[in-house]
């Protein structure tokens, strides 16, 4: 039997900790670490609650987690939750990342270290691949939907509109289908 | 250069439907064919990198700031990236008890999801076109995506095999 979920306020302190420990040890993919931390260790969630609340940022724009973590902190302690929550999250990629960064200026042109990336991108390549077909086969299996998609990335990779331009034109007509049901 | 990253980043926080993803096609249009700030494989390549580390699917944006501009670079493009939609974040999850169920909210959720496959799908052309310049690249990015969409390994084995078949077959 589970114990129930931490009723009371976190402290700002519990938020960036906790949302820390998700951040740091997230490699591809901080969701199932976090609902780990939060659901079954630090029990600040119930299952069913954590998937309730990631339901809400899936359909939101923006990375789930992130967004998660917003929501959750700020459920806590308002706006300054968010941020302790979100600054614990991103503490640790952030500063990976611009090492990583700082390293790939200096070093990513040495024969070596081209061929290393260049295979880590294609990698890379093929997980986005794997992604957006994760998305698009259940999607698919509403026609309609294909008809969107395919709208979509006509606009972008055809005839090179821009992101929110793409968006104003696709975003009605989808609205449009979905509403007509 | 902070206000440009800024600007950039903070017009894309509200489109990035179903993540971050969605927004890499425009991304590497602005990066690359706009501003000339890195060639198509080095977009790949930062990209790969912001994979491979530990955190959400958000840090291209840090990588790209960080180039740019270094460290403030890298923390303003992700501030910018991420305060449009954690704003509006905190703003629905009050009203989210109320409208959870509202039928608008479903009608939203049911058009987003092609536009998201869509866009994903894009992203990954787009990166496809980078990346995939060899025989070999594309072997790596075949094998990947049919590992990670088949199999239950852990997207990181990926990264280090791909980079390991780089090394040793390039």
């Amino acid at each position: 039997m589970q114990p129930p979920a931490t009723p009371e306020k976190l402290s700002h302190a519990a938020l960036f900790t906790g949302f820390f420990q998700a951040g740091i040890i997230g490699f591809g993919g901080v969701l199932p670490v976090a609902r780990r931390i939060m659901v079954e260790q630090k029990h600040w969630l119930t299952a069913a609650q954590f998937t309730d609340l990631f339901a809400l940022c899936q359909f939101l724009p923006g990375a789930n987690i992130v967004n998660f973590s917003f929501a959750f902190g700020a459920r806590h302690r308002g706006v300054s939750g968010a941020a302790a929550a979100v600054a614990g999250l991103l503490a640790a990629p952030v500063a990976i990342v611009l090492g990583l960064g700082a390293l790939y200026q200096r070093y990513g042109n040495l024969p070596l270290a081209r061929h290393g990336l260049t295979g880590l991108a294609a990698a890379a390549t093929g997980l986005v691949l794997a992604t957006a077909l994760k998305i698009a086969t259940p999607t698919f299996t509403h026609v309609k939907n294909i008809g969107i998609s395919a709208l979509a990335l006509a606009l972008v990779l055809l005839a090179h509109l821009s992101l929110p331009v793409t968006m104003a034109i696709v975003l009605p007509v989808s609205l449009f289908v979905a509403w007509r049901g | 250069m902070l206000l440009t990253l800024a600007a950039m980043f903070a017009r894309l926080s509200l489109l990035a439907v179903g993540g971050v993803n969605s927004t890499v096609p425009e991304i590497a249009r602005q990066v690359v064919t706009i501003r000339h700030w890195a060639t198509p494989q080095q977009f790949a390549q930062m990209f790969a990198i912001a994979q491979a580390a530990p955190g959400p699917n958000m840090m291209i944006v840090t990588v790209i700031g960080g180039r740019e501009a270094g460290i403030a670079g890298g923390v303003v493009a992700t501030l910018a990236m991420m305060l449009p939609a954690g704003t509006l974040v905190i703003v629905v999850s009050k009203l989210w008890d109320r409208y959870r169920e509202n039928r608008w909210r479903r009608i939203i959720q049911a058009a987003l999801l092609p536009i998201t496959a869509g866009l994903v799908l894009a992203a990954a052309a787009v990166l496809v076109t980078q990346a995939d310049t060899s025989a070999l690249t594309v072997a790596i990015t075949a094998i990947s995506a049919l590992a990670l969409w088949r199999t239950k390994i852990h997207p990181l084995w990926l990264l280090t095999a791909g980079s390991i078949a780089g090394l040793v077959l390039g």
